[in-house]
């Protein structure tokens, strides 16, 4: 190789390197962490202090769930999902999916209601209510007893119905 | 099938040749008899065109929570004009000012960071066509209840050229440690939507994306920034991105648990299953649509396919009894929509006129019968059989 063309290819590998990184974007703090970050896991990391159980939870539900999911969360109109019912119906010709025949982490329960309901007003309720209005539904689907007390500790301890109805798909 | 007319054909041929260059009667075309029209800062189509428009579906009481389908029927080439993108949202379109938006990635990363939009803008830029489609597109087909068009049967899938930054640039950024297996990316509209993505598609093809069509993002689209995860059903490309949290476990959060997953016939779920398997569909003619008397016609739609490029697409004209290969519109793009064409004499009879692709891995297809008999009636989702539409002897077109 030349060295007129070995001077020309350090030159082009120089002007097209790019830095690994870039210096843009600011440290997060952890307050900015801890107050943006509302995912709870199935092992119930982020599950905040509190706790509630469903008698609770069934007077909460009248007033801010009640209106789209219906009496007892049976569902309403064919468009607000049925919360309530389905189990041992999924291998069935016909399935119904519910937080009681289908979902399989007592904690997705938790953290939905606490990041996107009740429609209108997600992130309203306060931890308890979140707690009490979980208690509620898992009783109604007779997955706990009316008297459970459903805190950090014990709703990851909850077993759902198809808790082993999950698999990866291949694709 | 019978032979072209020659005498009818030179017609054709006449009378488009005198929409530009002579009138029937020999003439010129008139010109403008006066000055034309000022212009105008940002264009719009001719007032002499019928506006396509999508087709709005609202699943809740409250207006903004559903879908919205792209008239793929009445749409040339590959890439969706961005105001008929298609649109799936959970609760409605959040109407964010980007001086007020950050993204916030935290978790199994060295430094956690936040960047606004414009700190976002000033890393590398990348610029890909890909398409983008709903996992529970075509539902209504699996269902057996096919609805009357293409634009309801297939409309949640559209085509982009979409700009951002590769999110493997900003994890590079924020210093991805060793035991980071997910991410779960999180959507500043009202509901929060996230969805977990294994960290391999992450530092693979995924784009953070500002960019449509050489415009900034519509709001419908995520404006100001979005996750681009090429290829995979579309709600895990989360719009109005406001946090990816690095983990080593997926959040199992509603929309990979409760949606988005599918029931196969011995009442187990598939989760996870992201890919966009090949598919296609024939946008023209389609249901709906006339024929004006037999004649040529160039049969014409899409195919797409999330496991890379499309190798092939065949046309039949019977049923599904004969095929034949039908163009492919250069360039043929990875996990990008394309345009196939095939010419067809219709004899005047009834037909039944079906597309069938085949990825560049070999995977062909499958017809409903088949993805039925291997998936059941209730997978719900990333259904992708073979679509038929029926021209009957007066030239109407229905689906089937």
């Amino acid at each position: 190789m030349s060295k007129l063309a070995l001077l020309l290819l350090t030159a082009t590998l120089l002007h097209a390197q790019q830095p690994k990184t870039y210096g843009f974007g600011k440290p997060a703090t952890a307050d900015q962490i801890a107050a943006a970050n509302i995912t709870v896991f199935p092992d119930g990391t982020g599950l905040p202090a509190g706790s509630g159980n469903a008698a609770k939870g069934a007077k909460i539900f009248e007033v801010r769930c009640v209106l789209c999911h219906g009496n007892k969360g049976a569902g309403k109109e064919g468009r607000y999902p049925a919360l309530v019912g389905g189990q041992g119906s999924l291998g069935t010709g016909k399935p119904k999916k519910t937080v009681g025949s289908y979902w399989p982490y007592a904690t997705t329960v938790w953290d939905f209601i606490h990041r996107a309901m009740p429609f209108n007003q997600p992130g309203s309720l306060p931890p308890n209510d979140v707690y009490s209005l979980t208690a509620y539904i898992l009783f109604l689907n007779g997955i706990i007893p009316e008297n459970a007390e459903l805190n950090a500790q014990s709703l990851p301890q909850v077993k759902m119905p198809n808790r082993d109805g999950f698999v990866r798909a291949k694709h | 099938m019978r032979k072209p007319d020659r005498r009818r054909f030179l017609t054709t041929t006449a009378a488009i040749a005198g929409l530009t260059s002579c009138s029937s009667k020999d003439q010129p075309p008139a010109a403008q008899a006066s000055l034309g029209a000022h212009m105008r800062p940002y264009g719009e189509p001719s007032p002499y065109e019928q506006q396509p428009v999508r087709v709005i579906r609202e699943l809740t009481a409250s207006k903004g929570t559903g879908s919205s389908r792209t008239p793929l029927q009445d749409l040339y080439g590959t890439i969706t004009p961005s105001p008929l993108h298609y649109e799936r949202h959970h609760a409605g379109v959040p109407s964010i000012d980007p001086a007020q938006h950050q993204l916030l990635i935290h978790g199994m990363v060295d430094k956690p960071l936040t960047f606004t939009p414009a700190e976002i803008h000033r890393f590398p830029s990348f610029s890909r066509i890909y398409f983008l489609e709903c996992g529970g597109n075509m539902v209504g087909d699996l269902a057996g209840n096919p609805p009357p068009t293409v634009q309801a049967s297939h409309g949640l899938v559209s085509g982009t050229e979409w700009t951002g930054v590769p999110l493997a640039t900003i994890l590079r950024e924020a210093g991805l440690q060793p035991e980071a297996k997910w991410i779960i990316a999180e959507g500043a509209d009202h509901s929060r939507m996230a969805r977990s993505i294994p960290i391999e598609k992450c530092l693979d093809d995924t784009l953070i994306a500002y960019g449509q069509n050489g415009e900034a993002l519509r709001p419908e689209q995520g404006y100001p920034l979005r996750l681009l995860v090429p290829g995979w059903e579309g709600n895990v490309s989360v719009k109005w991105l406001r946090r990816l949290f690095v983990t080593d476990k997926p959040a199992m959060s509603v929309k990979e648990t409760a949606y988005y997953s599918e029931l196969r016939p011995d009442g187990k779920a598939e989760q996870f299953s992201f890919v966009m398997e090949a598919r296609s569909v024939i946008t023209k003619p389609s249901g709906g649509q006339s024929l004006q008397g037999p004649g040529f016609y160039e049969i014409t739609g899409l195919s797409w396919t999330g496991t890379g490029k499309i190798a092939k697409v065949e046309v039949s004209t019977d049923g599904g009894k004969s095929w034949a290969e039908a163009k492919l519109q250069q360039p043929v793009l990875d996990k990008a929509l394309v345009r196939f064409l095939y010419p067809w004499q219709w004899d005047g009879k009834d037909a039944v006129l079906q597309s069938r692709c085949t990825d560049e891995t070999g995977y062909t297809q499958p017809t409903r019968d088949q993805l039925i008999a291997t998936r059941g009636p209730h997978s719900g989702y990333h259904y992708n059989a073979i679509k038929s539409w029926y021209v009957r002897a007066d030239g109407s077109v229905k689906h089937v």
